[in-house]
């Protein structure tokens, strides 16, 4: 199976939905031209134009806007924003429009588009470029959320995620982009509502999504050296929640920690621990970990905002408080 | 300033003379009139509830621009947008039974009077959000761009509108990417209660086009010949030239902001005055003079409308309220649990 970057499993999926489908079209900023700011748009311009690779202003409102009325018109608009960041300046687009027209025109139209945003940080970008915030679109009923962490994942869910006919929130994550795996080749679709076990343990599971499946990996494997399993469940559909695989999990394990890029209140491990306390409170031995960033603003200096993010120590220290092994 | 960018001055001698289409536009006025009279006595009733914007008094730019439309144009409105829904062509049974929260009205009950929207009549709907749906209006003039249709877009919003960021960004990009799209801003004086020398360092919100290099237009929005003739003029750029304008139609609401405004920030003279130009009463004098109806004539469009409105709230009435176990309904486009 060929082997290739998370960025270029992105692309490939979009040339290939753009080929299939007419009505597909790109939208944002400096995605054209300039081949976009993280290259996941590369060539796409030169080969399908400018009427479907459309460069914007720089206008985060008009860029989901225009999406939400191309959609309603019968195109299936893919956005970019350039980091999830950029959002907020067009959260009532988001929020407010996207998500609740279906429902507050009582089903009369629909909302088929998708928005490509990458969160996280770790590339001294502070404090305005380096935040996840997919728990703020994950809050809200009317959108998807899905925050893939492999490039086949990428490739699958972006795929779907065009032909789903619901607003869909695609996270991604500037420090994923030159992670490289294992891609199927052409016509490759993956559920946007099931998560998936990405490695198999009995003692501990640990739920972890987009880059921290990555670091929540790494940790199963250093925790395995000392002799604890680990099970990884990978959370890429954040709404709907697929629970599924972690009830299943945690009924084997009876212990969970929770990873993620974002700060923990109120957060993506919040949910997820509400529901096993909700579904499975009965087979846990010990209260569910939530590991997250630090809270505050990402600082700018590279040993601060080192420890501002969770890393593969904190996984592994806390599978081991839980399991009284430290 | 380009010359296209002066304010079209008053030409009442060009005025619109075919009989049938100017009792067309005094039926549609008149419809908008008597259904938001009842529409304030149902409010009253309690019949209906939450916010309640009245289109009474502005009947003259939403019909005068509205009736320039054909079916297959696009309409996307704001929150007083009962009269605009009724003039591209809603059912007024389905509007009424909206504003009543009745599974059959236009939004199934999901949306209230805030929230019409006919796929049919491609009403694209009413947003509550100031400024919020100009973004979306030149999305779908994009697809109509993209798909190489003769269709256009019109964009309606009122003079708070065109303070915020996203008439900026929506003007801007209509005349970048030459988008079929007519922006209407009903200038009815009034942010809810803040007035628009209040709001506006330019008060003539026409002007506010010649930033992006776009038609800007400006017409007495009580004079619904002037605002079609306007409306024609632009709506034909859009479709034909792919140029976007911008239409200022300076008009006044008679009543509160919503049906919960007590109006204690302008004159009762001030609204008199206005009164004192109805845009109905002006056309039905004209039609008169012109000889081309009697007052008997009028009399009878105004019961036969009177009756339309009583027949839609008794339809709205007499609807059924939506099923309890259809609270998720279409929250999303197939059912995800």
């Amino acid at each position: 199976m060929p082997v290739l970057a998370m960025r270029d499993a992105l692309n490939q999926a979009l040339r290939e939905e753009m080929t299939r489908d007419g009505d597909v079209f790109l939208l944002g900023e400096d995605i054209g031209l300039y081949d976009g700011s993280f290259k996941v748009t590369r060539g796409l311009f030169k080969e399908f134009g400018e009427k479907r690779v459309l460069d914007t202003p720089i206008a985060e409102e008009i860029i989901i806007g225009t999406a939400i009325g191309a959609a309603m018109a019968g195109l299936r608009p893919v956005a970019e924003m350039m980091t999830v960041n950029f959002i907020m300046v067009a959260m009532d687009q988001v929020v407010n429009a996207a998500a609740h027209i279906r429902y507050m025109f009582g089903g009369g139209t629909r909302v088929p588009i998708v928005i490509r945003t990458p969160g996280g940080g770790g590339h001294q970008l502070g404090a305005q470029h380096s935040h996840s915030h997919e728990n703020w679109f994950a809050h809200v009923p009317g959108l998807k959320v899905v925050a893939p962490g492999t490039p086949a994942d990428a490739k699958g869910m972006l795929k779907a995620a065009i032909r789903d006919d619901n607003p869909v929130m695609f996270i991604e994550n500037e420090g994923t982009y030159a992670v490289k795996g294992e891609v199927p080749d052409g016509e490759y679709l993956t559920p946007l509502d099931k998560n998936e076990v990405k490695r198999e343990g009995h003692d501990i599971t640990i739920c972890a999504h987009s880059r921290m499946l990555i670091v929540a990996m790494e940790a199963a494997a250093e925790l395995e050296k000392e002799g604890i399993s680990a099970e990884v469940v990978d959370m890429r559909a954040l709404r709907p929640l697929d629970m599924t695989p972690v009830i299943e999990s945690v009924k084997k394990t009876s212990r969970v920690i929770t990873v993620e890029e974002g700060w923990r209140s109120f957060g993506v491990g919040s949910e997820i621990a509400a529901r096993v306390y909700e579904e499975a409170f009965d087979y846990l031995d010990a209260p569910v970990a939530r590991i997250g960033a630090a809270e505050v603003p990402t600082p700018y200096n590279k040993r601060l905002e080192k420890i501002a993010f969770p890393a593969r120590a904190d996984v592994v220290v806390t599978a081991r408080a839980l399991l009284g092994k430290n | 300033m380009k010359v296209e960018q002066r304010a079209t001055e008053r030409q009442s001698g060009e005025a619109l003379s075919d009989r049938a289409t100017l009792l067309s536009l005094y039926r549609e006025m008149l419809l908008i009139r008597r259904f938001e009279e009842k529409t304030a006595e149902m409010y009253q009733m309690a019949k209906i509830g939450g916010f309640c914007h009245l289109n009474i008094g502005e009947e003259a730019a939403i019909v005068g621009a509205i009736s320039a439309l054909r079916p297959q144009d696009y309409i996307y409105s704001n929150y007083r947008e009962h009269g605009h829904a009724l003039a591209k062509g809603v059912d007024a049974k389905a509007v009424m039974a909206e504003l009543f929260g009745k599974e059959t009205g236009t939004s199934h009950g999901r949306g209230g009077s805030m929230h019409l929207f006919s796929q049919e009549h491609r009403f694209y709907g009413g947003y509550a959000i100031v400024g919020q749906a100009l973004p979306l209006a030149c999305g779908t003039a994009y697809a109509i761009n993209y798909k190489d249709k003769a269709e256009v877009v019109m964009s309606i919003f009122g003079d708070g509108a065109t303070n915020i960021g996203a008439f900026h960004e929506s003007l801007n990009v209509a005349k970048l990417w030459h988008l079929p799209i007519v922006f209407v801003c009903i200038n009815n004086q009034y942010g809810m209660g803040t007035s628009v020398k209040r709001a506006s360092a330019v008060t003539e919100i026409w002007k506010k086009a010649c930033a992006y290099d776009m038609t800007g237009e400006n017409v007495d929005g009580m004079d619904v010949i002037a605002v079609r003739r306007v409306a024609d003029r632009l709506v034909a750029q859009a479709r034909e030239k792919r140029e976007p304008s911008l239409l200022e139609c300076v008009t006044y609401r008679y009543r509160g902001h919503s049906m919960s405004d007590p109006d204690t920030y302008r004159g009762k003279d001030e609204i008199k005055q206005w009164q004192g130009r109805d845009a109905i009463l002006g056309l039905g004098d004209h039609l008169q003079k012109q000889k081309m109806a009697s007052a008997n004539e009028l009399q009878k469009i105004d019961e036969a409308i009177t009756s339309e409105v009583e027949t839609a709230v008794k339809f709205a009435d007499e609807s059924p309220e939506p099923d309890l176990k259809d609270l998720y309904r279409d929250v999303y486009a197939e059912e995800v649990g």
